[in-house]
């Protein structure tokens, strides 16, 4: 079924179940071709495994264009592979050469516990959402759109922190499994725009202690987040945090 | 003529839906507390309604099959979300929104569907801008529009090209508060597998964990499916992986009358098909036809690259066969006229299968006005080149990043490559006014069902639909189907109902893991979605349909007794969750066939061969197709039909023109 | 009070604890080393004895230097700490770990940086504040104070020890390269404006100071002062 002519040999993380040991497996494959998507790589695999009589391997995809955060895999070292700026489905096999070896591992965090093989469970992101990642407006209780002008530059940071996809990458990639780039992404696009101010320093509060509880590590400013993230989420996002979580611990007179 | 009901309420068009809030029954609120609602899907639709439903105070059950609400695919849709807000001065107004859906759609929609939607469109940007939804704004700090195609004015809300995803992070933050407030249980990773029924009433639903493979009941006094559209039965479309029809079909089964299944839209500018190994179609937002002009060689089979060919041997079929609307004619317009020219043999690039859509011209216009900006007098070509490159980049970047990414190509240097590809399905379940499908009980909102967009959908409102079916429709009209439950408790889930229902849906993955035949699921995918891309996609005819019925019957059967789904269904298996999805999918597809064959004319995404005019446009049958074809599932994937006639009293119905 | 122990009990109030005793013992390095650069006056290290008499009597300093200490400590305190709970958000490391596809090796290693710089404060501290603290000086300069400069000559008239001191200074330089700009950032100091100074002021201060300090063995030792 496949076009091309790379051949490739694979180091998969198998692992059945969060309660079993795991462990790279070889896998062998040939007549990639160059204008395939990483996934549809993997796709070549499992219809290969499936053939065999074996299983294939459990990844998790959706969207495959790049937008809705579900891919995940650590390639040969880094979340999404060798290219900036791409997600997993959407980096290609022209990224690799014939004869490479690759090494494809699930995002690694306690937080993150393996579901199967390279599938993780990232339902911490949305307990931290939960927390406090909103504004609280019901539905019907909004004004007039344009009553509220927002400056074009105050409004386009709130949007480059938003593109946040919540993949998760900069938690594995982080040595020390922090998720600080995206609770702060969410922080900041709420305490940039106006609507955002009556909750803001409550908001920091409860994220961050949500984000404590669920076990992340410590951030320690190495920037591998801010490298590795596929929307480009700047390290801004988290000196943001800092400074209103420090106006909410020190300055506000609201404890949560 | 129609043999059921749709619920429109009486009175004057523009009254109707106002009159309507204010008299519909009222739950109070201690007995919403005790009122369960099940919402299936967790997109724009399913979020919306379940945040806003528990905010009124209802307990809320909401399902999803990704691991996160916040994945649902109305995060990919790019462009833009469509409302009456008037903004730009440009004469807009809810009746404009209206008549232009009601004329995109091609004359097959309801006009008291279609005029809420434009009503509540308002109402829908201001939410979302309350809710922290960062929408493209200007330098004086308001909101932004462009335009989109099948309009003449500018009123589309965007966020680049993340308007999806933005908007869907708004009520996927909305949903989580409501999470976090405990009034939503949220059930991740879960698929719904069958609507149970209970006197004729649905009264919950079975879900399948999809990490532990356990069978789960549960109980609502109403269900909600959320569950977006059914591309993905083409294979090969811009639908996520994942993206199914399976809790639609089973609602289909269990009473739902299935309505215009063959109103498919295809997606004029997506990238070209590179090989077999594809998965997926990557959309090019309809937004870049605003700057983009699209062409084909004037010459057939012409080889040369597109920069060595004169803008003398350029043929910009569109700005020609349709001068008033241009580049920016409806999507289905668009498709079937690269279709037209691939087919005649001008196609480009390696496949022959796509036609140039190329940014030169306004780049270079872009450059001058950037030029005359920062005092450049008479600036020369090079400098208009590289300053309105500039320009195209902060408007577009992150889709020519993808296209780059995907292609290998440098779309600032050559035009990109575009081919249509199934995008969106106006069809789905049918639903009354209300948006209660036709088994009590069971509503449907979103592109799950099939109520606004008629046989076209235009650019820019499906979110918009989706979002006034969850935050401002579905919250309302449920009430009037609730507010008579209020004394009905919650049924144990040990109800013979339940259990009877938990069997059909373990007979069925039981009967998929034991076939242990020989070809893996996509195989069988794969082969449907040959079918019905030849012979139901973009263009169709009584022969083609009826073989691919045929087609389509014999798959089913080899399916049935050849699929091979490896590992055990109490673990997490996504081939057995793709086997059960592809089981549905081909029973739907014959469906598409039968709709489209019982079709005899030409209208919107519903293309037939047999009904065009002498230039090769649709050609609609007023007379005797002004109907919702609304299917009903009989014993042994058996349908028949029930005719909702469509009734125009406030727009004069003429034959699309874009001329 | 139970609001400010749980906010310094956070991961982001650690971070705080780490960056403002950071901040703290970066105030201190750039008086020690511009005491110490007394020396360079090469006059026999009259005035350097002057500036360490004064280091050694005055109360304020003798006050600070156990905030110092105090702060050093947390610092270090903090920084296990961090360091055990890093490691337990990650319990199954990775088979492939390309962290310099990401990021600057002396970031990610600032608990081995900061390792080695323990191990030469304590051969640091023994070689000079105990001796000027707690077991005396010996000798007295011209002007009758005690002569630390002629202690100092002694101690880096060892090419070992002067190997050591210079090598350590490369990773003190490194530690500082990451942890004045990683300050700024923990504190939310920052400013799209101010981030290019910020940036800069990081780089020249931790080469500076690495410098200042690694000269000074060096001088001693091939006498370029004398």
């Amino acid at each position: 079924m496949s076009t091309g002519n790379m051949n490739l040999t694979l180091k998969v993380w198998r692992q059945k179940n969060n309660n079993t040991k795991g462990a790279l497996v070889d896998y062998k494959l040939a007549g990639i071709s160059p204008d395939m998507s990483f996934l549809e790589m993997f796709d070549v695999l499992n219809e290969d495994l499936i053939t065999k009589g074996e299983e294939p391997v459990v990844f998790d995809h959706d969207c495959r264009e790049g937008i809705c955060g579900m891919c995940s895999m650590f390639i040969n070292g880094r979340p999404h592979g060798p290219k900036d700026l791409v997600t997993t489905c959407q980096l290609h096999m022209r990224s690799f050469k014939d004869g490479d070896t690759i090494v494809v591992e699930p995002w690694r965090a306690a937080a993150f516990p393996v579901v199967k093989d390279l599938t993780v469970d990232r339902s911490a992101f949305d307990r931290v959402i939960a927390a406090g990642g909103f504004i609280s407006v019901n539905t019907g209780n909004a004004q007039d759109a344009n009553s509220l002008p927002i400056p074009k530059m105050q409004a386009d940071a709130a949007f480059e922190a938003a593109a946040c996809i919540g993949c998760g990458a900069c938690v594995a990639t982080c040595k020390n499994a922090s998720a600080m780039l995206f609770v702060s992404a969410k922080i900041s696009q709420l305490a940039l725009l106006p609507q955002g101010q009556p909750e803001r320093y409550r908001r920091v509060q409860s994220m961050v202690a949500q984000m404590d509880a669920e076990g992340f590590g410590n951030c320690t400013n190495t920037g591998a987040c801010e490298a590795e993230c596929p929307k480009g989420i700047s390290l801004e996002n988290i000196a943001r945090m800092n400074r209103d979580f420090a106006s909410a611990k020190f300055v506000s007179e609201e404890t949560i | 003529m129609s043999d059921i009901n749709s619920n429109i309420p009486e009175g004057e068009l523009t009254n109707k839906w106002t009159k309507f809030k204010s008299s519909v029954p009222l739950v109070n609120p201690s007995n919403k507390r005790t009122i369960e609602v099940i919402i299936v899907g967790s997109g724009l639709a399913g979020a919306s309604a379940a945040a806003t439903l528990a905010e009124m105070g209802y307990k809320v059950k909401c399902f999803c099959f990704q691991d996160s609400p916040r994945r649902a695919h109305s995060i990919a849709a790019q462009g833009g979300i469509n409302a009456a807000k008037n903004y730009q001065n440009d004469g807009d107004s809810v009746y404009r929104l209206f008549y232009d859906t009601i004329k995109g759609g091609d004359y097959r929609s309801r006009e008291a569907n279609v005029h809420r939607l434009a009503e509540v469109s308002t109402n829908i940007i201001d939410q979302c801008v309350a809710q922290g939804v960062p929408l493209a704004r200007e330098y004086g700090g308001l909101l932004d529009n462009r335009s989109f195609g099948g309009t003449q004015v500018q009123r589309t809300f965007y966020a680049a090209g993340q308007t999806g995803q933005q908007l869907l992070l708004g009520a996927y933050s909305a949903l989580e508060r409501q999470i976090g407030m405990g009034k939503v249980e949220m059930y991740t990773r879960h698929e719904m597998l069958e609507v149970v029924k209970i006197d004729g009433k649905a009264r919950g639903i079975i879900a399948r964990n999809l990490i532990t493979g356990e069978i789960e009941r549960h109980f609502g006094h109403a269900v909600v499916l959320g569950t977006g559209g059914y591309g993905n039965v083409f294979y090969l479309s811009t639908n996520a992986m994942g993206s199914n029809v399976t809790a639609a079909w089973k609602a289909h089964k269990q009473g739902a009358y299935f309505a215009n299944p063959c109103y498919t839209q295809i997606h004029p500018t997506c990238i070209p098909v590179s090989g077999d190994h594809q998965s997926k179609l990557t959309l090019m937002s309809e937004s870049l036809r605003n700057d983009g002009r699209i062409w084909v060689p004037k010459k057939k089979d012409d080889n040369r690259k597109a920069s060595e060919i004169p803008e003398d041997e350029r043929d910009y079929y569109l700005e020609r066969r349709y001068p008033a609307f241009g580049n920016l004619v409806p999507r289905d317009v668009a498709s079937r006229a690269a279709k037209e020219r691939c087919d005649a043999g001008y196609g480009v690039g390696a496949s022959k299968l796509a036609v140039y859509l190329d940014f030169k011209a306004n780049t270079e216009r872009y450059g001058k006005i950037e030029a005359s900006k920062s005092g450049i007098h008479n600036p020369d070509k090079e400098t208009c080149m590289r300053l309105g490159t500039e320009v195209i980049k902060a408007k577009y970047g992150n889709l020519f990043d993808m296209y780059a990414q995907i292609t290998g190509e440098n779309p600032y240097e050559t035009p990109m490559r575009i081919y249509p590809a199934v995008h969106y399905t106006m069809g789905g379940l049918w639903v009354d006014y209300n948006l209660m499908t036709s088994v009590p009980g069971l509503y449907c909102t979103g592109e799950a069902n099939f109520s606004d967009h008629g046989a076209n959908r235009l650019g820019a409102s499906a979110l918009m639909q989706g979002l006034a079916d969850g935050y401002f429709v579905l919250p309302y009209t449920i009430g009037a189907y609730l507010s008579k439950e209020i004394s009905v408790k919650a049924i144990p889930t040990d109800h013979p109902a339940f259990v009877e229902a938990e069997e059909r849906a373990k007979g069925i993955l039981n009967t998929l893991i034991n076939i242990k035949g020989t070809k893996s699921v996509d195989h069988f995918h794969k082969r449907l979605g040959h079918i019905m891309w030849e012979k139901c996609g973009m263009s169709r005819s009584e022969t083609g349909l009826k073989q691919a019925i045929e087609d389509i019957r014999a798959l089913r059967a080899e399916f049935w007794s050849n699929v091979k789904v490896p590992g055990i269904a109490e673990e997490l298996n996504p081939e057995l969750e793709k086997a059960g999805r592809v089981a549905d999918f081909i029973e739907l597809g014959e469906l598409m066939c039968i709709d489209a064959l019982n079709r005899n004319e030409s209208c919107g995404g519903h293309f037939r061969e047999e009904y065009q005019t002498e230039e090769g446009e649709a050609l609609r049958d007023d007379e005797d197709f002004a109907y919702v074809a609304a299917w009903e599932f009989k014993e042994g994937v058996n349908f028949e039909l029930h005719k909702e006639e469509l009734k125009f009293e406030n727009i004069k119905v003429a034959q699309r023109s874009y001329k | 009070m139970s609001g400010f122990g749980n906010a310094l009990s956070s991961s982001i109030g650690r971070k705080y604890v780490m960056g403002v005793t950071g901040i703290f013992l970066i105030l201190f390095l750039i008086v020690h080393a511009g005491i110490n650069s007394l020396i360079f006056l090469d006059d026999n290290g009259l005035t350097f004895n002057v500036g360490a008499h004064f280091m050694a009597t005055n109360w304020i300093i003798r006050a600070g230097e156990y905030v110092l200490f105090l702060g050093l400590l947390v610092h270090i305190y903090q920084a296990i700490n961090l360091t055990i709970q890093n490691k337990k958000a990650r319990p199954q490391t990775y088979a492939v770990y390309n962290g310099s596809a990401n990021s600057k090796w002396y970031s990610r290693s600032m608990g081995l940086l900061g390792t080695l710089l323990l191990i030469f404060l304590v051969i640091h501290l023994k070689d000079f504040w105990v001796v000027s603290r707690f077991t005396g000086i010996p000798t007295v300069d011209a002007n009758g104070h005690e002569d630390l400069y002629a202690v100092m000559r002694e101690k880096f008239h060892d090419p070992v020890r002067v190997a050591a001191y210079v090598l350590l200074m490369i990773s003190l330089c490194y530690h500082l390269l990451h942890g004045f700009a990683s300050a700024f950032q923990t504190m939310g100091w920052n400013h799209s404006k101010y981030n290019g100074i910020i940036k800069g002021a990081s780089v020249w201060y931790s080469i500076i100071i690495s410098i200042l300090f690694a000269l000074m063995p060096i001088a001693v030792y091939t006498g370029l002062i004398n």
